[in-house]
């Protein structure tokens, strides 16, 4: 299995979720630098979480304009699959990947905690996945934002893969991950990366990659 | 040379919870007469272009590429000749 993780200035879990593909699930990965392209089709991308560009402007905003972006655009658009982790949720809404926009915290504070998810049954991506996951979360602008109507069509279409069970950040509808129409692409706040093995007490976000890495 | 001035908030459909925290604050104060308070950015670019539209042109490109995120954001965007 091959994974391609994106690294931009500012990305401070691009090593941590490369090596979680690695050691736990034995992926080879290859870390693309943002100025840099690709043209090969691995079997997932990965927009780690962090701060590109300092977060600058908006979160996420400057990333797209990165040669990098250009690559995962089209990768993602051949059907390719792209995990965004919270900055890299960020980016895939900035740069159109994934519809809506992420907001500060109601609250203004930076929360840094374990949340339950709920997955969302309909969900093609959470559909096996069992009970609530206990996953951290760790962001200041986390509160997920679209219009009326894209939140109804995300529903209709069953493109909510994770809801908050008690929302932390205002986030519209208790969402906490969504995904394209196509199922191809998915973005989340919480860190599915730093709960994978009994050194950080929690395993709940293996079941996370693993549902993902399957389908 | 011309100068663009923008000023870029929250759409009036999104809560701004920076402007209510400042509201608080106020009332607390006891100044009840300001009834809204939204909190926003301002940006200033020089620009260097043949003409007003020209430059008023590139300012609007700028802004609806980079500059302000449209599912959230409003923008005004104002251009004068230096």
């Amino acid at each position: 299995m091959k994974v391609r993780v994106v690294t931009f200035p500012g990305s401070n879990c691009d090593k941590d979720v490369g090596t979680v593909l690695a050691t736990e699930f034995g992926a080879t990965v290859d870390y693309t630098w943002y100025k840099d392209s690709f043209t090969d089709l691995p079997d997932l991308v990965v927009l780690p979480g962090g701060f590109s560009f300092g977060d600058y402007l908006r979160c996420g905003a400057m990333a797209k304009f990165s040669n990098a972006m250009e690559s995962v655009v089209s990768y993602a658009k051949k059907g390719g699959k792209v995990l965004g982790v919270c900055n890299g949720f960020q980016i895939l809404t900035e740069s159109g990947l994934l519809p809506g926009a992420l907001l500060h915290n109601r609250t203004l504070k930076y929360i840094c905690k374990d949340v339950e998810l709920i997955p969302v049954a309909e969900n093609k991506i959470a559909k096996g996945l069992q009970g609530h996951l206990s996953i951290p979360i760790a962001h200041g602008e986390g509160a997920y934002f679209a219009d009326s109507e894209t939140l109804e069509r995300l529903e209709k279409n069953g493109q909510v893969v994770f809801r908050y069970k008690e929302n932390p950040n205002g986030s519209l509808h208790d969402i906490a991950g969504i995904c394209n129409e196509a199922g191809n692409v998915l973005g989340m706040m919480p860190h599915p990366e730093r709960a994978v093995n009994p050194y950080t007490g929690k395993m709940d976000g293996k079941q996370i990659l693993e549902a993902l890495l399957k389908k | 040379m011309f100068v663009a001035k923008i000023n870029v908030t929250l759409k009036e459909s999104v809560l701004d919870p920076q402007g209510q925290t400042v509201l608080r604050t106020l009332h607390d104060q006891g100044k009840n007469t300001v009834t809204d308070l939204r909190v926003g950015k301002y940006i200033e670019m020089k620009i260097d272009a043949s003409s007003q539209s020209v430059a008023e042109a590139l300012a609007k490109e700028i802004c609806e590429s980079v500059l302000v995120n449209q599912v959230i954001e409003a923008y005004r965007l104002v251009v004068e000749k230096l």
